[in-house]
């Protein structure tokens, strides 16, 4: 019995070491999150709407972004700096047609003026990101 | 069965079993769409059944622990399940629940609401109302297992089995939190995927596998003890740093490139140790269990979590190496192996234990059981080789050579054709696992002797 209390005693204590090292990491990376890698000052109401309507519909289970995601569609963590900008971002966005040729095709969300505008703001701002130099280039 | 309230395991198992089919078949359909982009396009888009593909998957995953869980602890606590009336009520609020996302998805109910509305994180997009309820359903169930322990014995396997499940619940509530900001979102997303399943869920994988081999093989409670709370140990240990090999290309600092790196690394050891300990365990065991292929799904899980896990892992967590893989097809086919080797494998071995014991019966059909296994697990170490074969093609030229996503991708055709040939063999492999464990014989066709 001895050596099974001694394995459980290292087991809780090595486990709570490591938890606190992992949240002071985690810590000291919400803070370099917001000074350093994002722009909070550029993460206005309206990106923060943009985000909500990427969540609304499930943009995520047929895109990446910032590689994570589903891996059916385009990366969209660089979108913006691929296509050249907001406009063009909300361009391709409306610009979906069902049933075109035999390739896979993003569906028709019908997303408009505010909401549209919100949407592609949030994937510009997105593209600000210090990600540590990914994607390796512009395709994604 | 020694205890009535082991009964439980039952109904989590007919519900866990249902959502595996579900799962299956939605994942052959989404491996069609990626054949003809068409099909379905105008009613489920691919988004909306890949949601059901992950959200069934992980939540007959869940239902099959918490059966096992109800299966576990009377024989371990030696006692009586505290209230089966609660252990019924908990199973009929998560089967409401998954109905309620069910419909939710397929008909885009209560579009953008926030209480109504599917939410869009991935593999948590179930709508608020639920998540709730879900979280209900956790206290319930871990006031009945732990009282059920804290009033019996207590024993190792089911401390570590109850750390998990009490982790598991805990994380979970990381579900409620969504920053605005991108980055600290990501970074909080992964307390619940990434330590779940490289923390929390391995310790209740191997209290399962633990209880298993005891029973399986005989083997001394002293010695799987020890073993129990050093997998454990080397679980979180690596597991809980090893969270850094999400924290590479997410706006986080660039340290975690040489944490996540080395911490990852060692997240093999665990899974090594799990097949030394299930290999160990068969070779000291004494006893020659008639239930051979819940014996064959145990084995299986251990060797299959190695490769999924510990070798398709590693394959792409040094960051150098992650920086050009990170989602690819190489994550989709680590993703499929890691999953099915590890959680859904223990889950199979599990039932095809009870399950004879559950109905009141011999463990029949268990060559038709065993050849379930082997073309279940052909069939998804195929579905992994294709898509790890497009990972790297779509590596070389999209991340290397730069060329655009979708030109890539018409690229890859002969991969994905394989992917649902394969697929469409592991969804007859587990029709044909269902029909053995849950469609009774009179006697057992082959008993002993092997197939002619
Ligand atoms: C059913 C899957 C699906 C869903 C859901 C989906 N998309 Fe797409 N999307 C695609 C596909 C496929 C393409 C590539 C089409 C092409 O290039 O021919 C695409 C392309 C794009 C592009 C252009 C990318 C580029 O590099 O040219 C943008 C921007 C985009 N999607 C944004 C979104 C947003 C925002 C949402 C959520 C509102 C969304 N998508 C939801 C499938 C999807
Ligand atoms: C028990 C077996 C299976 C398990 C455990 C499983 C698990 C998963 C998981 C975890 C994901 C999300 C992957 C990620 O985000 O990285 C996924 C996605 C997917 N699965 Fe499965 N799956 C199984 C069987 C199948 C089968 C049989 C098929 C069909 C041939 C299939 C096709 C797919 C497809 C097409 C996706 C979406 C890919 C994308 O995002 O582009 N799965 N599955
Ligand atoms: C049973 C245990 C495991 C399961 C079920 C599992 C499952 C998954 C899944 C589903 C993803 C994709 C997540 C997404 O959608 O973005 C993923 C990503 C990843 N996993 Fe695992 N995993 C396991 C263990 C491991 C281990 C032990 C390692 C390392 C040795 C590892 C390394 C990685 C890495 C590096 C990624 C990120 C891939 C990327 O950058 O796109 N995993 N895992
Ligand atoms: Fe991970």
């Amino acid at each position: 019995m001895q050596t099974k209390s001694a394995a459980r005693n290292i087991f809780f204590g090595g486990t709570i070491f490591f938890f606190v090292i992992f949240v002071g990491l985690v810590a000291h990376s919400y803070s370099y999150i917001v000074t350093t890698s994002t722009n909070v000052k550029t993460l206005t109401e309206a990106v923060a709407h943009g985000k909500k309507i990427w969540e609304e519909n499930a943009c995520i289970d047929c895109h990446t972004i910032l590689g994570e995601g589903a891996y059916y569609a385009p990366e969209l963590g660089n979108v913006c700096k691929r296509l050249g900008g907001k406009d063009a971002v909300m361009g391709m966005i409306e610009a979906r047609q069902e049933n075109e040729e035999d390739t896979r095709q993003m569906p028709n969300f019908n997303i408009k003026g505010k909401d549209l505008e919100d949407l592609a703001e949030f994937l510009c701002w997105t593209s600000t990101i210090k990600t540590q130099n990914w994607p390796p280039n512009e395709a994604g | 069965m020694k205890y009535q309230s082991q009964k439980i395991a039952l109904a989590y198992f007919i519900v866990a079993m249902a959502l595996f089919a579900v799962q299956i078949i939605v994942g052959v359909t989404i491996g069609y769409i990626y054949l003809n982009p068409h099909f379905l396009a105008d009613l489920t888009p691919f988004n909306v059944l890949r949601m059901l593909h992950t959200n069934s998957l992980i939540v007959w995953l869940l239902t099959g622990f918490f059966g096992a869980t109800y299966y576990i602890i009377p024989e371990e606590a030696e006692r009586e399940i505290e209230s089966p009336a609660i252990a019924y009520l908990q199973l009929a609020i998560l089967v409401l629940g998954t109905a309620g996302v069910v419909v939710t998805y397929l008909f885009d109910l209560f579009h953008g609401n926030f209480l109504l509305g599917k939410q869009g994180r991935e593999f948590i997009e179930q709508p608020l109302w639920v998540q709730l309820g879900i979280i209900v359903a956790a206290l319930m169930f871990l006031y009945n297992v732990t009282m059920t322990v804290l009033k019996g014995r207590k024993t190792a396997v089911a401390n570590v089995l109850l750390l998990g499940l009490w982790g598991i619940a805990i994380f979970f509530l990381f579900v409620l939190y969504n920053p605005d900001n991108l980055s600290l979102d990501k970074m909080f997303w992964w307390w619940i995927v990434h330590l779940w399943v490289e923390g929390v869920w391995e310790l209740v994988l191997a209290a399962i596998l633990a209880f298993l081999m005891l029973k399986l093989t005989g083997v001394d409670r002293e010695i799987v003890e020890k073993w129990i709370y050093g997998i454990a140990a080397l679980s979180l240990f690596t597991g809980i740093l090893g969270t850094g090999h999400h924290y590479y290309w997410i706006g986080t600092p660039g340290y975690w490139q040489w944490i996540g790196s080395i911490f990852s690394t060692l997240e093999v050891v665990p899974f090594f140790a799990m097949v030394l300990f299930a290999f160990t365990m068969v070779w000291k065991g004494q006893r020659n269990h008639p239930n051979k292929a819940a014996m064959l799904w145990a084995l299986g899980c251990a060797v299959l979590a190695f490769f999924g896990a510990g070798i398709w892992g590693f394959l792409h967590t040094l960051a150098p190496v992650n920086y050009y893989t990170h989602g690819t097809q190489i994550t989709m086919s680590h993703g499929h192996l890691a999953f099915y080797g590890a959680y859904v494998c223990i889950n199979l071995a599990f039932i095809t234990y009870a399950m004879p014991k559950l109905l009141g019966r011999e463990p029949y059909n268990q060559v038709l059981n065993m050849v379930s296994f082997w073309v279940m697990s052909g069939g998804m170490a195929f579905i992994t080789f294709a898509l790890t074969f497009a990972g790297a093609v779509q590596v070389h030229l999209q991340r290397v050579q730069g060329n655009a996503f979708m030109e890539v991708q018409n690229q890859l055709g002969l991969f994905y054709m394989l992917r649902e040939g394969a697929g469409v063999v592991v969804l007859i492999a587990v029709l044909l696992y269902l029909y053995t464990v849950f469609v009774p014989r009179t006697e057992e066709v082959i008993s002993t002797q092997p197939a002619e």
